[in-house]
């Protein structure tokens, strides 16, 4: 590379860096600074006043003798079981749900992928439209089909099958129902990329040499998926753990979900420096999943590079 | 091997039905006459009738609308300035952090950022005053703050496949960095950045968590009345609303998806 090229590519650089700041600097103020905040605030003690938490630091007053830190939020939400039973029934909740959703995307990405091309453009087509169209009113569509009055126990009961309409809405069921419904498209279109790439018909050749289905399936399909199933499943669980507008209008009472949990302690309880402990513990449960989302979107990217 | 594809096509099957049923379920039910969401009483305009006389669902939408458009045009430059430096500049100094900051909005639950950003928008007005209140403009900054990551992904995306040649061909012909920027590599970025605003607009009409916390009274957006009106049950006139949204929304996704397809179908077919 001569040096008169190499001048004219930092002049290049030189711009983009400099434009660069504008987005930096946004997404310190308002991605990196907001945690420090909820983390400063999760340490604070609770009062009755707008905002209700104290300061840790109070800035008027100068020197560091008057940090007011205390661990009583976080004591409060480990030491207290309703916390405990909250976390654990959303982590079973977005884990089944996830299992399901694998259970019905697989297939479905597996068909897709095995048509011919202008055709999987159409069915992929398909998966993608629900997704652009509202979240909230795709969750409200079921529940007039799962209401007591709703549409399916109509038509239960007009068949003969009940004769007294079933609970279908406000309850764990819906939720399940709601989850999978709306995050299936998440799991199909990372496996379906997964699958497009794999050469399908390497398993009709493994079948015409006497290989069972299911064996061929087994041994080859599904070890070779196995980074589209990961991201899928990791796109579900992630959301699916602190789902809010799902247990809101699906869910019943006993419905336990932590983004409910947590909505709650703000709105109702108005508990600020609770409400941001069970934020930051919420966080830590899923850091470990996130970031080996990010790890496998980084291997995806670098193979396909 | 029949067999196996038999039972694949009646899963697809069923799955789409059930991608689709609800869907059509609400719109043909916006046409029931009946106050009754469930019992059909006949086929009736009646509830698009009360959803056009309903003046907060319309300045609702109308706020709705102006926040998705200034949030996603911003989130579009923002978001393109930071795919092309993560995609140009190599190695520099903060790019880890970077990395985190645009990556993690896509995986950060919604609560915890609704939570986050109104602490951040007290703390800031208690120290410098602004802002003042909340309203359009802070649920436009929490909009523009998760979109332009998604922008980003999208526009990396398509750097990562480009060609780079051209550039460095304008590049050593002397064209100056601005113009090269402006007349070729844009161009040629311009339909991830088109898919990245779409995609920020159809989120910021979307959110419904992360505005309840960062507005303020007077501004209450479409998917907030939604919302408080559907946490009660079914509504008729939601059903209408509902029937509209999908209908523009699809008509939109369809129309988009044949323009691209019949320019992917023009290139190959201009192409070598």
């Amino acid at each position: 590379m001569t040096r008169h090229k190499h001048n004219r590519w930092d002049g290049r650089r030189r711009w983009l860096r400099w434009a660069l700041i504008t987005p930096y600097l946004w997404l310190t103020l308002f991605f990196l600074a907001p945690f420090i905040i909820i983390l400063k605030i999760s340490f604070a003690d609770p009062i009755m006043a707008l905002p209700p938490f104290t300061p840790l630091i109070d800035w008027a007053a100068s020197g560091l003798d008057r940090i007011q830190v205390t661990l009583d939020n976080y004591m409060f939400v480990f030491a207290d079981r309703y916390y405990a039973t909250i976390y654990l029934n959303s982590v079973k909740i977005a884990a089944i749900a996830t299992l399901i959703t694998l259970l019905i995307g697989y297939p479905m990405a597996y068909f897709i992928a095995q048509q011919p091309s202008g055709r999987r453009n159409l069915l992929l087509l398909g998966i993608i439209l629900p997704f652009w169209i509202s979240f909230l009113l795709r969750v409200y569509a079921w529940m007039g089909l799962l209401s007591s009055q709703g549409i399916i126990n109509n038509l239960l009961l007009s068949i003969g099958i009940i004769d007294k309409p079933l609970t279908l809405l406000y309850n764990d069921f819906a939720v399940y129902v709601g989850l999978v419904y709306s995050y299936l498209p998440f799991m199909i279109l990372p496996l379906y990329a997964n699958l497009e790439h794999l050469d399908l018909d390497l398993n009709d050749a493994a079948a015409d040499l006497g290989a069972r289905n299911w064996q061929v399936f087994l041994d080859i399909t599904l070890p070779l998926s196995t980074p589209g199933i990961i991201a899928g499943c990791l796109l579900v669980f992630i959301p699916g753990m602190g789902e809010f507008i799902i247990p809101a209008l699906l869910g019943g009472s006993d419905t336990l979900m932590i983004g409910r949990a947590l909505w709650d302690e703000f709105f109702i309880n108005r508990d600020w420096p609770v409400a941001s402990a069970v934020s930051i513990v919420l966080l830590l449960i899923l850091v470990l999943p996130m970031m080996w989302f990010q790890r496998s979107q980084i291997r995806q990217s670098g193979e396909s590079a | 091997m029949k067999n196996r594809g038999i039972t694949l096509l009646t899963i697809a099957a069923f799955g789409y039905a059930f991608l689709y049923i609800p869907l059509l379920s609400v719109i043909v039910y916006s046409f029931n006459d009946s106050r009754l969401v469930t019992l059909w009483g006949g086929f009736s305009l009646r509830w698009y009738r009360v959803l056009l006389e309903n003046e907060d669902v319309l300045s609702a939408a109308l706020l709705s609308l102006q926040i998705a458009v200034v949030s996603a045009t911003l989130a579009t430059v923002l978001g393109t300035l930071i795919a092309l430096a993560l995609n140009r500049l190599g190695n520099f100094t903060g790019r880890l952090l970077l990395t985190g900051m645009i990556t993690s909005p896509l995986v950060m639950p919604e609560i915890i950022t609704g939570i986050s950003l109104l602490f951040l928008f007290i703390t800031l007005s208690d120290w410098i005053g602004w802002p003042e209140t909340r309203g359009a403009t802070t649920i436009a900054i929490a909009h523009i703050t998760f979109s332009m990551a998604y922008v980003a992904v999208v526009v990396r995306s398509r750097l990562g496949a480009l060609d780079q040649s051209l550039e460095e061909a304008a590049m050593d012909l002397g064209g100056r960095p601005w113009r090269v920027f402006f007349d070729i590599t844009v161009p040629m970025i311009a339909p991830a950045m088109v898919a990245g605003w779409l995609l920020s607009f159809t989120l910021s009409l979307d959110d419904v968590v992360i505005a309840s916390f960062v507005s303020g009274p007077g501004s209450t957006t479409l998917p907030m009345i939604i919302f408080s009106k559907v946490r009660l049950g079914v509504t008729p006139d939601v059903n209408a609303l509902a029937t509209v949204i999908i209908v523009l929304v699809s008509t939109g996704v369809i129309i988009a998806s044949v323009i691209t397809r019949w320019q992917a179908k023009a290139n190959s077919g201009a192409g070598p």
